[in-house]
């Protein structure tokens, strides 16, 4: 389902890619960030920006698609923008990776329990329902949220919204789970 | 004491040592060139055309060195320099170009002459700013000129709106820049540095690939030195021709789609290529799997995006040109043994070479009947002692200029490589002469190109700047009549040019003497001419429409597998084929 949900299959053995880049928080940097990608036919896969601690800095996260050569350029024309600060592949560490996903299901009177306990299973929350419909807010990593929508496609996904990956790296002297490798991805 | 936007502007330009803006006035800049006009340490070169004002802007920075400066209005003026920016952005030329723009509270309301100017240039500028508050203007104008000038050159945009020039601030020129997300490298690993010098001396068949980026950096005479402690035969892209006299023993000439067939079997034989400020361009390398098959590859560049984008590297050096080959030739330096035994260790290399440049020399037959291209080039090459600054528009001519005019020094060879605007050339022939009123300066044009900026012939006339146009007529796009003949069967779409002005008489509506050269006993008497007068000179030299720009690797072809003459049916074709005829029956003739 991955595969099939990120990928085209001239992609095969591409990597997936998570980079963060920290930029001055300016009007115009995220698009001569996205020009970027778009000017040279590099697909961002998805996109998060927000703030950081220090309010002049934003944090950009992409997730993109690339074999070596690719992603190495990526990285190089990123860091040569004056705006960047520092830009980290972080799928080259240890790192933490967070999603959330709101779906609205369909739920026909039979689906209401399957509903409540896929989403206790995920321990993924309903937020909000209607006659009709259950709306359920999930967090995880990207394995986690798609299996959810996996598991809910039976009862008719109605609507759906992801954010778009965030990700950190792992302070490295607690790592609990190993490196984790980037998926060589086969269709 | 408060002082107003326009102020802070011109002094602002004053600091940084800008002695000449290149630009066309507007609603929104009005206050600017009112502050501009009152003052006397900056020369305003009005243009005819925004296009022009961005083109010679270049000119006088690939002559100098320093940032070309631009002063358009909003809306069009901005999206008349954008093929500028474009051009400078290829070539890495350093450009600080500073736009009007409607005032703070009308921006994006579609008001009179507004354009997105930020958004329309952010893919071709180095960087670009809006300047929102006049307070920052000082400090933005700083940075835009250390970013364009530092690290890879390049375009810079600064957006200025109408209220930003004429709101009052205090004025402070910072001393120094606040850009903590740009610091351009400087000196090279040394470590990979020493490992390249182990690679040269190693190396049975290496040679040294020049690039653009070696004359930005100034690096003439470290690449000489490389080439003569080392021996090492040097071949220079078409930005980087200049860089290393071509009339050395060791210089190879231009490489690549028209390179000289010894320059690029050299290139396909190698087993070290220095590259060195060079970008690998798909002009240079032509089939990518069949560049260089056997070289090792050490790559200098200051901008690490340059190293390892089409081709590898077995050891990227980033840093600037200069300064590498300076710490390089140290350690060569210390290596050398003798130099003697260093020249004959490479004595079957050059030998082979010199087989190379035996078989096939770049070559050309002048008749008494119609003036070769190459000819002019050559006769110009002589009479100006090798010394002039060449500015060349984009096709046949510039090609032909690059292949026998030999440059001996850097930054006296201006050409659009990159982008290969037409049009270029002529202005930024202007821009150089503004740079240097006592150099001669040449420009050598055609037909198709000089028509896409003649207009600032009336600013070579009333500054009487000497520039030196010399026109290769043929009536047709040389280039593209050259690809449709040698590949789409000469079918002429587009390419014959018809109805030709007369362009002495064009000349001499200008202002400008114009001189006429039909046949090949009238070049030199015209060329001597012409360069003899004090003024500018329009010297249209008609050459032949039929003439084809030799060696050359078909786009996408193999570096060793050039085509070195006319393919038989081509000559077949001209000895009374059907676009033959057409051409004979008045379409694109010359006026007699």
């Amino acid at each position: 389902m991955k595969g099939k949900a990120f990928f085209r299959p001239d992609e095969l053995f591409r990597m997936e890619h998570i980079i963060s880049i920290l930029v001055e928080n300016k009007f115009g940097v995220l698009a001569r960030v996205a020009g970027l990608f778009s000017a040279r036919g590099y697909n961002i896969e998805s996109l998060s920006v927000a703030p950081t601690l220090d309010p002049t800095t934003s944090m950009i996260t992409i997730v993109t698609v690339g074999d070596d050569r690719i992603i190495e350029q990526i990285m190089k024309q990123l860091n040569k923008v004056a705006e960047v600060l520092k830009v980290v592949d972080l799928t080259e560490t240890h790192f933490l990776d967070r999603e959330t996903a709101l779906i609205k299901v369909h739920t026909k009177p039979e689906h209401r329990d399957e509903a409540i306990r896929l989403a206790d299973i995920f321990r993924a929350k309903i937020v909000d329902s209607s006659a009709s419909t259950y709306t359920i807010e999930i967090t995880g990593d990207v394995e986690k949220v798609e299996a959810m929508i996996n598991m809910l496609q039976p009862l008719g996904i109605k609507e759906l919204i992801r954010t778009g990956r965030i990700a950190i790296s792992r302070e490295t002297t607690h790592t609990a789970s190993p490196r984790r490798e980037p998926a060589l991805l086969k269709s | 004491m408060k002082v107003t936007g326009a102020e802070i502007f011109c002094e602002s330009l004053r600091h940084e040592g800008v002695k000449t803006v290149f630009g066309l006035p507007g609603g929104v800049v009005l206050k600017i060139f009112d502050v501009l006009c009152q003052r006397k340490d900056i020369d305003l070169v009005l243009t005819r055309h925004e296009q022009g004002a961005a083109h010679m802007a270049e000119g006088y920075a690939k002559a100098t060195g320093k940032a070309g400066v631009v002063l358009v209005t909003s809306g069009p003026g901005m999206t008349n320099i954008v093929t500028g920016l474009a051009d400078a952005y290829m070539d890495s030329v350093p450009l600080v170009a500073f736009t009007g723009q409607v005032s703070t509270d009308l921006i994006g309301n579609d008001a009179f002459q507004e354009a997105d100017n930020v958004g329309i240039s952010r893919p071709c500028t180095k960087h670009n700013v809006l300047v929102k508050d006049v307070n920052d203007l000082a400090q933005i104008i700083k940075e835009a000129f250390y970013i364009a000038c530092s690290g890879r050159p390049g375009p810079v945009l600064v957006d200025i709106p109408k209220d930003v020039s004429t709101a009052k601030a205090e004025f402070k020129y910072p001393d120094k820049v606040n850009l903590r997300g740009y610091n351009p490298a400087v000196g090279g690993n040394k470590n990979q540095i020493k490992q390249a010098a182990e690679e040269i001396m190693k190396a049975k068949k290496p040679i040294v690939y020049v690039g653009g980026g070696a004359v930005f950096s100034d690096a003439a005479d470290e690449i000489r030195e490389l080439a003569e402690i080392t021996q090492i035969p040097v071949t220079m892209t078409l930005m980087g021709l200049g860089s290393f006299p071509g009339t050395h023993p060791l210089s190879l000439g231009m490489l690549g789609m028209h390179g000289a067939y010894c320059t690029n079997m050299a290139m396909h034989h190698a087993d070290l290529l220095i590259a060195v400020g060079a970008r690998f361009d798909d002009r240079v390398t032509g089939k990518l799997s069949e560049f260089c098959p056997e070289a090792r590859v050490v790559h200098i560049d200051i901008d690490p995006t340059s190293i390892k984008k089409t081709f590898h590297a077995h050891i990227p050096i980033v840093g600037d040109v200069k300064a590498v080959l300076r710490q390089l030739n140290v350690i060569l330096r210390s290596m050398d043994g003798n130099p003697a035994q260093i020249k004959a260790s490479r004595a079957p290399w050059m030998e082979q070479i010199r087989d190379w440049q035996k078989a096939h020399p770049l070559t050309y037959k002048q008749d008494d009947k119609i003036i070769k291209p190459q000819y002019v080039i050559e006769r110009l090459y002589d009479l100006t002692k090798h010394e002039a600054i060449v500015s060349t528009d984009v096709g046949q001519h510039q090609m032909f200029a690059a292949q026998y005019f030999k440059g001996s020094q850097s930054r006296t060879w201006l050409t659009s490589g990159g982008l290969g605007t037409m049009g270029f050339g002529f202005p930024a022939a202007i821009g150089a002469q503004i740079a240097y009123p006592e150099r001669q300066v040449l420009c050598i044009t055609s037909e198709g190109s000089f028509q896409m900026n003649l207009q600032e012939m009336v600013v070579a006339a009333e500054r009487k700047l000497p520039v030196k146009i010399v026109l290769l007529n043929n009536g047709v796009h040389g280039m593209v009549r050259q690809w449709q003949d040698l590949f789409y069967e000469g079918r002429y779409s587009a390419s014959l040019l018809g109805k030709m002005p007369d362009f002495v008489k064009l000349a001499d509506a200008y202002g400008i003497l114009g001189l006429r050269a039909l046949k090949p006993s009238e070049v030199e008497p015209v060329l001597k001419a012409g360069l003899g007068h004090k003024g500018p000179v329009l010297m249209d030299i008609h050459t032949d429409p039929y003439e084809n720009c030799y060696p050359m690797i078909p786009a996408g072809g193999a570096q060793h597998e050039m085509m070195l003459e006319d393919p038989p049916e081509l000559k077949l074709a001209k000895k009374g084929g059907p676009h033959k005829r057409k051409m004979d029956e008045g379409e694109g003739v010359l006026p007699a």
